[in-house]
């Protein structure tokens, strides 16, 4: 009897288990002690508690999971995205307690998960890469002198690393010691490993990885494109597929070279390959050996499932689709809803989710980890949805994302979504001319203050009655100090 | 509308004078933020969990549930006990300040059950003493959210017998009762012995069901007195006082419920605010509130002119100025925070005999007006000298303190810098009896200046050796001069003023304005009383 285990939280936990429960597939969470009682802890058929809200004594401890899903009698393990996802020794781990690990194999995964070794494949391969230094020499001088032979801008990343963290740009050969030994120091502490790397940095590239799926015989697939330009410190915020940034030349002959990695490396399941685009070239970033945070776009434009797809792919029950079967049709967009401070520079807002509210309405849909009386702590990623919309053209999906963003509501904590409105109308993302400077061009530190509109000082002015009527000084004098709900710090 | 020009900055922001002060300021107000948040985790996350863990709201989360929705909250002393009782006793165990509840202006003090079971240390008892004291002088009703296990029984003698000790608590409810300011209290813990007296000295009360206990003697004293076995639920829980003993008025079922039964018993009390002057439409200042940070020097010694401050602070940083061309260290100028009148007086150097006669003037004249006084304080103090002397600049001071301590309208005080010798008297220092004393986090405060100190006891000291024909060595004047400049460093501290409460808390330079406007609405509480003489022209 299959059994699945999550070692995962949030919303991607909630995506497994909607995907399982489809399949008939009872789930196991694994959680730690803080996420008792949220969404996903309330909709798995079994919890396991595997330690407290520290990550590095939860959800990133490799016994800890094991221990949990063998207790349930799991028999398979979906990783999710983050925390052990790319992590080769899990998945070795998983696979000698007898448990199926949902992912590539092992190997595969050490391969493509270093990012040094990854990129001595691809130059196998015979894709382009960024030019770069990979060495094993990581001695402070070489490097150095690495990033002078590349030309500045470089930009440093931890090797272990993901997700923006390690990485820095450097700008001139003065300020390269500093920032690479802080690169180093970050991989040390994020991910124990202090080995970096150094390549070209592009100032005006588009970030576009393609979507690959391999089976159990070793074919491969790929599901086209997303585009992911729209970053902040390297953490995507807006996605779409298709790009509107492709030629379809370009895009064949960028299929071609990510279908022909996954092939080379063995690739089993659902994988991503991350390029840089710039000046009509391309350039291989990295491999991700799992699922994306932004998988749903693609499903919403070729009509798949990618969570259904690799749960079966792992019990070998699924044959993947021909490529001549997936044919995309119309636009997708996600958007990463945050609880945040738009208007001060995107400060973290923790706190209760008193209300939420997500309209449904024709091509809309919601990735959400929450429900109404959850709390966003300070432990986790303070992603409270995923808002996807699929139209039947660009300009149509980001008119769709601009009325759903409206329609949506959250209370309790600030949100982005006035950031992400100001984003979804600039000029050069209406145009699709966005580059990965788009943010720190354009919204380095989030929006500017709004006066009040009317409305919303009318609301204001109804709420705050109560406090204006004696406590405040006159109405005469119009604003009172006390209706500011101000605080010394 | 405010009447007065608007004032135009000398300063520019993008100056690297401008830059260096910005940042020493702002250095400053981060190491303030910085023990603020400390000792706003109350007595750690352990007690915290325990003191949760029986269903209740921490001494700050019942406050903010109790304000009105989008109040301010004016808190008092936050730092006080800092660096005190080995720092047993964050915020002396008790929060308190002034917030909007139910339309009202309330003095509310918490005690925090999280600090040593909520019982009061010698400043405990200052802070609490000090929140009636606001309250009485402004007309604040009073509500007390009660969680305390009474005297910290370490340090009773200072804390029980004296004048200002325990026992004024319950005197104070008493006259502010007489004096028709409502006392109300919510009993949401312990209430042992004294601390009984809180809830049973307030002109309506309500308690928490389970947690909530009032009784002059507890279970362990009852049956070391009489033999009697008896649990503490049924010594003086809600339901026996509310039922039986008719101690408490209500009954809660939790905290929630406890605090909003106090929101409407605040919404029975009739109360009328009437506003004691006239009001203009609020206008911002021309300059930003934390451009401010960059007006004052890094270098404490450097003088600058103050109307730069004043005009960060004040409506359209428009002022009309009085007696500009006459004592011009003193800046004395009419002008609104947040549409409501206020007479600054300001220092802009040393107070000459002129500086004190025209401060008297200006005094007189707000009294007359019934506009309420805002002393912005720099002040290294009076000019010494024969010169001075001869002319009778003691009797000039005198003048200015006299006009001081007999005005009756509101007085707020604000140390932006030095505070220092008979200037702090002139200047409505905390023995001046301003209705709220804040400090900046760059200020200090002492009789006299540091090295002036050393100087003087090095001089004395010099003198008498050189009766005995003995001369000091300059290492030995340094040695001798250094203990006394480390004690000076170190008492004229904001921090070490703000944990004895000789002020109503440190604050962020960029808040003043507000914090003054929260000051001086909630005076508009009480009665101010009418001037008593005609204006001297000085």
């Amino acid at each position: 009897m299959a059994k699945l285990a999550i070692a995962n939280r949030g919303e991607v936990a909630v995506r497994i288990i909607l995907a399982a429960q489809e399949l008939g597939i009872p789930t196991v969470l694994l959680h730690s002690e803080v996420d008792v009682g949220t969404r996903a802890w309330r909709m798995a058929d079994e919890k396991v508690c595997i330690g407290p809200a520290t990550t590095a004594e939860s959800y990133l401890r490799i016994d800890r999971n094991i221990e949990g899903a063998l207790a349930a009698g799991a028999t398979m393990v979906h990783p999710g995205f983050g925390f052990l996802s790319e992590n080769a020794d899990f998945a070795q781990a998983c696979i000698d307690a007898g448990l199926i690990f949902i992912g590539p194999k092992p190997e595969t995964i050490r391969a493509l998960g270093d990012k040094i070794s990854a990129k001595q494949l691809i130059e196998k391969a015979n894709v382009p890469t960024v030019p770069g230094y990979a060495g094993s020499d990581q001695s402070l001088e070489t490097l150095v002198a690495h990033a002078q032979r590349i030309g500045f801008p470089v930009i440093v990343k931890a090797a272990a690393g993901g997700g923006g963290r390690g990485m820095k740009v450097i700008r001139s050969k003065a300020e390269a010691p500093e920032l690479i030994a802080s690169a180093q120091r970050e991989g040390k502490a994020a991910f124990g490993s202090e080995i970096v790397f150094l390549e070209k940095y592009l100032d005006h590239a588009k970030h576009i990885e393609f979507q690959v799926f391999g089976d159990f015989t070793g074919r491969c697939v790929h599901l086209f494109e997303r585009e992911c330009t729209v970053q902040r410190r390297h953490q995507k915020i807006v996605e779409e597929s298709l790009s509107p940034s492709l030629t379809p030349e370009l895009r064949a002959q960028m299929a071609a070279a990510a279908v022909g990695l996954a092939e080379k490396a063995g690739y089993q399941g659902a994988g991503t390959v991350e390029f840089l685009v710039q000046d009509g070239e391309f350039y291989f970033l990295e491999m991700n050996t799992r699922l994306q945070v932004e998988h749903p776009v693609t499903e919403m434009v070729l009509g798949v499932d990618l969570v259904k797809a690799q749960i079966l792919t792992a019990m070998k029950a699924f044959r993947i689709w021909k490529q001549s079967e997936l044919t995309p049709r119309g636009h997708s967009i996600e958007c990463r809803l945050y609880a945040e401070d738009s208007y001060n520079r995107g400060l973290p807002s923790t706190g209760e989710l008193l209300g939420m509210h997500w309209p449904e309405g024709p091509g809309r849909r919601y990735e959400v980890g929450f429900e109404a009386g959850d709390e966003v702590t300070a432990y986790y990623d303070p992603m409270i949805a995923k808002v996807i919309v699929w139209d039947e053209d660009r300009p149509r999906a980001i008119r769709k994302m601009l009325r759903t963003l409206d329609d949506c509501v959250v209370f309790g904590v600030k949100t982005n979504i006035p950031y992400l409105k100001a984003i979804l109308t600039h000029k050069d993302f209406l145009d699709g001319s966005m580059t990965t400077q788009f943010i720190s061009q354009y919204f380095p530190e989030g929006l500017e203050a709004q006066e009040p509109t009317e409305e919303m000082a009318a609301f204001a002015a109804g709420a705050l009655k109560s406090v204006s009527s004696v406590g405040a000084v006159s109405s005469a004098a119009g604003v009172s100090p006390w209706t500011q709900g101000w605080r010394f710090v | 509308m405010s009447s007065g020009p608007v004032f135009e900055s000398s300063l520019s922001v993008s100056s690297p004078d401008f830059r260096t002060n910005a940042e020493a300021m702002r250095k400053h107000v981060d190491e303030w933020r910085s023990r603020i948040a400390l000792v706003k985790q109350g007595g750690g996350a352990d007690a915290v969990a325990k003191h949760k863990s029986r269903g209740k709201l921490t001494a700050r989360e019942r406050i903010e549930a109790l304000l009105d929705p989008g109040s301010s909250f004016l808190e008092i002393s936050t730092l006080a006990a800092w660096e005190m009782y080995d720092g047993a006793a964050p915020a002396a165990g008790v929060v308190a300040g002034v917030g909007v509840v139910s339309g009202l202006e309330c003095m509310i003090v918490a005690n925090d059950a999280t600090v040593k079971g909520g019982t009061y240390f010698p400043l405990t008892v200052k802070k609490h003493l000090r929140a009636q004291e606001i309250a009485s002088e402004n007309g604040l009703p009073c509500i007390y959210l009660v969680d305390s296990g009474g005297a910290f029984l370490p340090m009773q003698a200072d804390v029980f017998p004296d004048r200002d000790h325990f026992g004024r608590i319950f005197y104070n409810q008493a006259r502010m009762s007489a004096a028709g300011i409502s006392q109300i209290s919510v009993v949401m813990g312990s209430c042992t012995a004294g601390g009984a007296y809180v809830p049973a000295m307030s002109d309506e009360n309500v308690i928490v069901r389970g947690n909530g206990t009032i009784f002059l003697g507890g279970p362990p004293l009852v049956k070391a007195a009489t033999g009697e076995v008896v649990t503490a639920q049924e010594l003086g829980g809600g339901e026996v006082h509310t039922e039986l003993s008719g101690v408490v008025d209500h009954l809660a079922e939790d905290d929630h419920h406890a605090i909003e039964i106090t929101r409407d018993i605040v919404a029975n009390l009739n109360k009328i605010k009437s506003l004691p002057f006239t009001i203009a439409p609020v206008e911002e200042p021309a300059y930003a509130p934390d451009s401010i940070y960059g007006v004052v020097p890094a270098d404490a010694r450097k003088p600058y002119d103050v109307r730069e401050v004043i005009a960060r602070i004040v409506d359209g940083s428009k002022f009309h100025e009085f007696k500009e061309r006459y004592g011009k260290t003193l800046v004395c100028c009419w002008a609104r925070v947040y549409g409501m009148p206020v007479g600054i007086i300001a220092n802009n150097g040393v107070l000459f005999s002129e500086s004190a006669l025209k401060a008297a003037h200006f005094i007189e004249l707000c009294e007359q007006r019934k506009i309420p006084l805002v002393f912005l304080q720099n002040i290294t103090g009076f000019m010494v000298g024969k010169k001075y002397e001869n002319e009778g600049i003691a009797k000039h001071g005198a003048k200015m303190v006299m006009a001081v301590s007999n005005a009756r309208v509101p007085k707020f005080t604000v140390i932006i810098g030095g505070s220092y010798g008979a200037g702090n008297y002139g200047m409505c220092g905390r023995a001046y009896q301003p209705r709220f004393l804040w400090m900046w986090p760059n200020a200090r405060i002492s009789v006299m200046g540091g090295e002036q100190a050393a100087n003087v006891l090095l001089t004395v000291k010099q003198d008498q050796l050189a009766a005995k024909g003995i001369s000091m060595s300059q290492a030995e004047q340094d040695e001798f001069r250094a203990p006394t400049l480390a004690k000076f460093d170190a008492e004229s501290s904001p921090y070490y003023s703000t944990a004895r409460l000789w002020d109503d808390g440190i604050i962020d330079p960029a808040d003043t304005r507000r914090v003054l406007a929260l000051g001086l609405s909630a005076s508009c509480n009480a009665e101010w009383g009418d001037a008593r003489q005609g204006v001297f022209r000085m």
